[in-house]
């Protein structure tokens, strides 16, 4: 790897920390990240195939209210590196993510434990009025957050092209990494599963299972066919639902009824 | 409240009364919120951040030292919603802060905790199942989709779809919430957001039943018996025959519930992965299942 690769690698390894925790411009997720690191390593292709499959585990893993999900940011950014950098195929790519998922939700925990001392410190530094304080203990925090998954990117780039390493993920038996494609193939499931406790709507159930049939027994319908009669489904549903019947329910007072009843018939 | 001419008391000619955001101002908060956890942290989460895009709002409306002091530590206060939800509830808190600093009635420093504190929930509420349960999970199956055939095309459907999504909802948003002001609270409860949510959650569910069939693949290759019919051809009937003849992919479905059910019970997602890589190798080590 090239000195210029590598500072490459780690600059993104950083961005994609940082946006982990912001969960805002979606760096983190293994779709974004896995196709950046590709396009850095020279093997765009690859990283774009791993981040497809990375991004079909991880589909459901998100930060909802206290709860944190596995670290997508730390797994892409590595299993790239490996995938392309150590010749190991997308499988075993995949089998490599998972534990690293786990080890950087511990770093994460770590970090988000230290940024508690920064809050205090922006608690003095309001006292003060004091702006430009807070607002670099804000960034420091998340310089953290980049440099958590940054420092173990860098420390694997350099050594993903040796002969140590290669010759170490060769070792691995068949019944293993066999075993992990296997399990590779169901896993994805638990991101379901989030998405589906995360939505807490029992009384919608139906409509999951009406997806399930539909996709199970016409196999020609696509995402994007699915998707059009998942929202025709929505919107009929809404518009049948007797809940949402403003001129029976609404006990509103009488004044702020009519302007909001306006708006409403739009969307009916 | 929002008629503040009309209740301002008419004598009180102070400068600093008549304080509105700028455009730049506007771009300011917009350009922090996108930062907004940046410091998360188990005690407070987002307070920071939410100080952080406060800080235009809080230099425009208070000019000594004490007021602004006041404001930042009013906002160093846990906060904790969905990021791109949060915007409004800027917009919201900044409106509350330029009354205050006017010195309209009903707007203390508690008046605009408890707003802040009330609409954080209810927006999460709102904010998770559109944005974490359908928006993104939709986005990224199709991306996916797309991106395991090696297309570009892929990832950037995937990125600029939600980046649309996400600034569209930021920079309205805190717009609606700084226009309106505390009016938008009743808003929140009101129906319009309740059909969005529903309508949002039944797409999800929609294509989350659909990808557990699709995507899920679990091959238990076990032959249960095997012999020669009278045409003289074998039939071998395997566990996988048998449960797609009953209902294609119904171990997947079983294994989401199971899923579902240890997440509920507090399992980490990560311990529940690794209890599946260790039926995987086992089941593979034992012949039962198959890649």
């Amino acid at each position: 790897m090239s000195p210029l690769t590598f500072t490459l690698v780690v600059l993104i390894a950083l961005v994609c920390g940082m946006a982990s925790v912001l969960d805002e411009r979606q760096f983190h997720r293994p779709l974004v990240a896995c196709t950046l690191m590709g396009l850095v390593l020279g093997d765009l292709q690859t990283g774009i195939i791993l981040g497809g499959s990375l991004e079909l585990i991880a589909l459901g893993w998100m930060n909802v209210g206290a709860a944190m999900a596995p670290d997508a940011a730390l797994a892409s950014t590595i299993a790239t590196i490996v995938v392309i950098e150590g010749n190991q195929s997308i499988g075993e790519g995949i089998a490599l993510a998972v534990p690293l998922a786990a080890a950087g939700q511990v770093l994460t925990i770590f970090v988000r434990t230290i940024t508690v001392f920064f809050q205090h410190q922006a608690d003095r530094y309001a006292q003060e009025a004091n702006f430009r304080g807070i607002e670099f203990m804000h960034f420091s925090g998340l310089l953290l957050q980049g440099l958590r998954v940054a420092i173990p990117t860098a420390a694997v780039a350099a050594v993903a092209g040796t002969h140590i390493v290669q010759s170490w993920l060769d070792a691995i038996p068949d019944v293993i990494t066999s075993g992990l494609q296997v399990a590779g193939g169901f896993i994805v499931v638990v991101g379901y599963a989030m998405v589906i406790n995360m939505m807490k709507a029992r009384s919608l159930m139906p409509f999951f299972f009406l997806g399930f049939v539909l996709a199970a027994f016409i196999p020609d319908f696509n995402l994007v066919g699915l998707g059009i009669i998942g929202a025709c489904l929505a919107v009929v549903y809404v518009q049948l639902n007797p809940a949402f019947h403003d001129a029976i329910v609404a006990p509103a007072p009488a004044t702020a009824g009519t302007p909001s009843s306006d708006l409403d018939n739009e969307l009916e | 409240m929002t008629n503040e001419n009309t209740q301002n008391p008419p004598a009180q000619g102070n400068e600093k009364n008549t304080a509105e955001l700028t455009q730049r101002d506007y771009m300011s908060t917009y350009v922090r919120s996108t930062f907004l956890l940046g410091s998360f942290n188990f005690e407070r989460m987002q307070a920071i951040g939410f100080a952080v895009s406060m800080i235009p709002a809080i230099k425009r409306f208070y000019t000594t030292k004490e007021d602004r002091a006041a404001a930042l530590s009013r906002h160093l206060e846990f906060f904790n919603t969905q990021p791109w939800m949060a915007s409004p509830i800027i917009g919201v808190t900044a409106a509350m802060e330029r009354q205050k600093s006017r010195g309209e009635e009903g707007i203390d420093a508690a008046a605009i905790t408890n707003v802040k504190v009330g609409l954080m929930g209810p927006l999460a509420g709102v904010g998770d199942p559109i944005f974490w349960g359908t928006a993104r999970p939709v986005l990224a199956a199709l991306g996916a989709s797309i991106a395991l055939s090696g297309s570009i095309l892929g990832p950037l459907l995937f990125f600029f779809g939600l980046t649309i999504i996400r600034a569209v909802t930021r920079w309205y948003g805190f717009k609606i919430g700084y226009e309106k002001g505390v009016a938008i609270v009743s808003e929140v409860g009101g129906n319009t957001l309740r059909r969005l949510t529903q309508m949002a959650s039944i797409v999800g569910l929609f294509v989350m039943g659909s990808l557990v069939s699709k995507w899920t693949s679990i091959k238990v290759p076990l032959e249960l018996s095997r012999y020669t019919n009278q045409q003289g051809e074998e039939v071998v009937t395997t566990v996988q025959g048998i449960l797609d003849s009953l209902l294609p992919g119904m171990l997947a479905l079983l294994l989401t519930f199971a899923c579902m059910w240890l997440l509920r019970k507090k399992v980490n997602a990560i311990w529940i992965i690794f209890g599946m890589f260790a039926v995987g190798i086992l089941g593979y080590w034992a012949g039962i299942l198959a890649p």
